[in-house]
């Protein structure tokens, strides 16, 4: 398939780099893994197939060849010819039609995932884009108007849709290390005001801003350690950072809480300005929420594998 | 203070050694890494700055509760790992428009220019470990004498080979990126390179020098 204009910022992505971290490089991947997992189990490919990850403005695609694809993730405005595409559906497109996406709906991250997958090769064993250092994914950059990507095979799937997971504000976390260096009113603060997402936030990182800065009870000095997707760092002039797919291998920031592996996608998906809110739960809790999001996974493999 | 395991996430524990940092407890971390790496739950080992963090596969409470035993049994005795490493010298451009930060930083210091290079030359660094971006290693080493402030508002720029302190902390970055480090100068060296079968130059428990190729004022 064939790039004929690029707005948006798209880039392809698998599950992440793991394993290079001690290189300092980090995992990159997806912002919404559950989206990525959902698209290629509707596409009967392996969980971590690559994708593309489309946000914040318009992509338009032309198929090459006959593929099955599907969108998931945010929900785009997108148009196969001129034809509207669901979001969360099969679609078999043939050589020559053309997809565009025009605009995120709801949410920030789309995820195109075609039958059988892209070609590409992968770097330190993974096709995900390290966009700092520029490898990996498509030359190590997002995508612009006159790229090509070879599609492994031509295919045609029959149309079904599945159920994507509701989006909310309401975002669950664990303690984290540095959770009782803060003081009782922050720890409350935390949980009970409205977090906005700052449109400086990107892949590496998600800015938030509160009313009331958290405050530390007693002055913290941590030394770098190794971070991760997901971790709430809070730099000294109080307003989090919730550390996103990109982020660095490596902090020094103390830590109050981790969004659960659960709701890291739905972190993602939250749109510039909004709000969020969150809520500690134990890590039983975390655990179990993960074994549904496996489950739902699981759902759409087995519906998909019978269609 | 005891020594004990922090989670961090559902897929990650964290282990801090009290300050002061030391070689010794960064030999630790080195000795501690290699036998968490062999255990079967684990998916990588990250060190830091006298600190350990571990990357496990996603498990069940009862998992999670075993294999939290298993790591604070290493803990009773900790062995310590000697790494000899290669030695490494970076050439530098000091000075500047390689090192915008030099002359202010020597003007602050009450050391000629001159002088700041020749302790940053004159030291030798060791690799505690990689970390923040792909090849960028955290030196100790750093004269007492040249340690200097991060600047308080972080150039959104800071170009690919530059060479800087920040805080108790020399290095070089490896790609451009945002950064609040005093700039000395510039190196070619590249510090990551696909090409290679080691793609960083430099390893945990390497030594370095820099070497000042020219000095501008």
């Amino acid at each position: 398939m064939k790039i004929l204009t690029a707005s948006a910022l798209a880039s392809i992505q698998d599950s992440g780099r793991l394993g290079y971290r001690s290189m300092g490089v980090g995992r990159n991947g997806v912002m919404d893994s559950w989206a990525l997992q959902a698209g290629n189990a509707l596409m009967k490919n392996e969980a971590n197939e690559p994708a593309i990850e489309i946000a914040l403005g318009e992509l338009t695609i032309q198929f090459e060849e006959s593929v099955s694809f599907c969108l998931t993730g945010s929900l785009y405005e997108a148009y196969l010819d001129d034809k509207r595409v669901p979001c969360y559906w099969r679609i078999n497109a043939t050589a020559g039609q053309t997809l565009k996406l025009l605009r995120p709906l709801q949410g920030m991250y789309t995820y195109l995932c075609v039958h059988g997958g892209f070609d590409i090769e992968p770097v330190l064993q993974s096709v995900s884009t390290n966009l700092k250092a520029g490898f990996g994914g498509f030359e190590g950059r997002y995508l612009k108007a006159d790229d090509s990507l070879t599609v492994k095979s031509e295919s045609s799937l029959p149309v079904i849709g599945v159920a994507r997971l509701a989006p909310t504000e309401v975002i669950r976390v664990i303690k984290s290390s540095e959770y009782d260096c803060f003081t009782e009113s922050s720890k409350q603060a935390f949980e009970t005001q409205p977090w906005k997402l700052q449109s400086s936030s990107n892949r590496m990182g998600y800015r938030l801003e509160g009313t009331a800065a958290l405050e530390f009870s007693k002055p913290v000095e941590m030394s770098s350690h190794g971070v991760d997707i997901g971790m709430i760092q809070v730099p000294p002039q109080g307003q989090p950072i919730v550390l996103m797919a990109d982020g660095q291998t490596t902090g020094g920031y103390p830590k109050i809480a981790t969004v659960i592996n659960a709701d890291i996608g739905l972190m993602a998906q939250i749109r510039f300005g909004k709000a969020c809110q969150f809520v500690v739960v134990s890590l039983e809790q975390a655990l179990r929420e993960q074994q549904k999001r496996q489950h739902y996974i699981d759902q759409i493999k087995e519906y998909a594998n019978e269609n | 203070m005891e020594l004990q395991w922090q989670l961090c996430s559902e897929t990650n524990l964290a282990l801090f050694f009290p300050k002061p940092i030391t070689l010794e407890k960064q030999q630790k971390c080195w000795a501690l890494s290699d036998s968490i790496q062999k255990m079967p739950e684990v998916i990588e080992v990250v060190i830091g700055m006298n600190t350990l963090s571990v990357f496990i596969v996603p498990l069940t409470w009862a998992e999670l509760t075993t294999f939290k035993d298993k790591l604070s049994d290493l803990l009773n005795d900790i062995p310590s790992k000697t790494i000899h490493g290669k030695h490494v010298e970076i050439p530098v451009h000091y000075g500047g428009k390689y090192g915008p930060d030099l002359a202010a930083m020597a003007n602050e210091l009450k050391l000629s220019v001159e002088a700041v290079v020749e302790l940053h030359t004159k030291a030798t660094y060791t690799v505690y470990f990689i970390g923040f971006q792909p090849g960028f290693p955290y030196l100790g080493g750093l004269s007492e004498s040249l340690y200097f402030p991060r600047h308080a508002i972080p150039r959104t720029q800071v170009p690919a080979g530059s060479v800087g302190i920040g805080g108790e902390q020399t290095g070089v970055y490896p790609f451009e990126s945002p950064g609040g480090w005093q700039l000395l100068g510039q190196t070619d060296t590249a510090l990551f390179d696909l090409t290679k079968s080691s793609p960083t130059l430099l390893n945990a428990g390497d030594t370095l020098t820099f070497k000042a190729i020219d000095i501008h004022q």
